[in-house]
């Protein structure tokens, strides 16, 4: 990706107003991916500045400044206290320290990357998003969104109160991108399954877990089901791993998710 | 546009283009131990410090260095001379382009952890490729430069 100017802005308004400029104005995040574009753009927005890199711990959420560095994320002692540190392990699985130091929780989110390691427990947390310009909108609703966004993400808020959770990211080798990622968290309102790099970007397994959260018990049978539920979203085939690949390891760990879920709810 | 930044604890005043990249802008004050490998973020050879954190210089702009202090290998001779001795007694240091990323890394590790048992180590060489030893002589020289240091 090229730009012909660069601007580091000293508020969110200034960086909001050169978004709705021009729609070849962009913000920059982390910049990991940048050499990934060949596109131009006229304007580079840059958010660091503004103080957007910080993790701050509430009574009932933890937000997470849009520009805070992956590898902040993955040392932060009350991220890791989460759903059994989903996020943390999400995190510190992102290729190697030097570039977790540079890749921004924000730019993982916005980008809606089909192969982010991050939205996967994010979604199954039931983070929300705090956007300059829109305010807030849970992550789900972001992702469902076609298109970019023309507002200035400030912010991913994660509940605590969250029961256990389980993350997996399947892959051929450590610096490699998922072949698919899966997040189990238990809430308040029952489980919550989300499934990412199928390839495509993270989604819920909303029969899945209707089936969970309706059942008494949560049996053999029961997680049978819910793991078939889960195998039977939509995949598709890319370098990493073909669709039957997918559906077959996201039907085992969906089973080993839920059991070592209830086990620790137990 | 002119960014103002800490070299190896000389401060440096340079013309940049926006989208220029640290890789090129340090090759262009003349610091060659800085090299390109895959471009891509993916490959460690690149790695430099800024403000004491790892980061691939091939993906960081050079706006961003403004008024920040960047370490390259020419800026830890201690660190890479012991280094490189232990990389020698091993076996590990072949054609020796990753060398400088390498040795960057554990002068950061060295500094921010206070345990560096195996699993430390790993997980920070982790994006630290190379092509020729198999990384285990690499991971015996950098315990035996810690042991020696501790």
């Amino acid at each position: 990706m090229k730009f012909k100017t660069y601007r580091r802005v000293e508020s969110l308004d200034e960086a909001y107003q050169l978004l709705q400029e021009d729609r070849k104005n962009m913000v920059v995040a982390g910049g990991g991916w940048l050499k990934m574009s060949s596109r131009t753009l006229e304007t580079a927005i840059d958010l660091s500045a503004l103080g957007l890199d910080r993790i701050v711990a509430g009574e009932d959420t933890i937000e997470i400044g849009s520009m805070t560095p992956l590898s902040a994320i993955e040392a932060d002692s009350g991220i890791a206290a989460l759903a059994s540190g989903i996020l943390s392990q999400a995190a510190g699985a992102v290729m190697g320290l030097s570039f977790r130091n540079l890749a921004t929780v924000g730019g993982s989110v916005v980008g809606k990357y089909g192969f982010s390691d991050v939205l996967t427990p994010l979604l199954a947390m039931g983070a929300e998003l705090d956007f300059y310009g829109e305010g807030r909108i849970s992550l789900e609703a972001f992702l469902k969104k076609k298109g970019r966004t023309a507002d200035i993400l400030k912010s991913v808020i994660v509940p605590r109160s969250l029961g256990p959770g389980y993350f997996k990211k399947v892959r051929k080798t450590r610096l490699d991108f998922a072949a698919l990622n899966l997040a189990v968290v238990t809430t308040q309102r029952g489980y919550r399954i989300a499934v990412g790099s199928r390839p495509s970007a993270a989604t819920l397994g909303e029969e899945a877990m209707e089936i969970l959260n309706s059942a008494d018990t949560i049996d053999e049978a029961t997680i049978e089901k819910a793991a078939r539920a889960v195998a039977s979203l939509k995949y598709g085939d890319n370098p990493r791993a073909s669709k039957a690949y997918r559906e077959h390891v996201a039907y085992v760990y969906t089973k080993r998710a839920i059991e070592e879920v209830r086990d620790c709810e137990d | 546009m002119k960014i103002e930044l800490t070299v190896n604890a000389r401060r440096r005043s340079v013309e940049v283009s926006p989208d220029d990249y640290l890789v090129d802008t340090l090759k262009k004050l003349g610091y060659k131990s800085v090299r390109r490998g895959c471009d891509t973020t993916s490959c460690g050879v690149c790695t430099v410090l800024v403000d004491g954190d790892p980061i691939p210089s091939c993906a960081f702009l050079s706006v961003r260095a403004d008024q920040r202090a960047v370490t390259t290998v020419e800026g830890i001779p201690e660190t890479a001379s012991a280094l490189a001795e232990e990389f020698g007694q091993t076996g590990a240091d072949q054609c020796g382009f990753c060398n400088p990323g390498i040795a960057l890394t554990v002068h950061a590790m060295q500094e921010k952890e206070s345990d560096t048992d195996d699993e430390t180590i790993r997980r920070h060489l982790v994006g630290h490729l190379c092509r020729c030893t198999g990384y285990q002589s690499q991971h015996e020289a950098i315990k035996a430069y810690l042991g020696d240091e501790k």
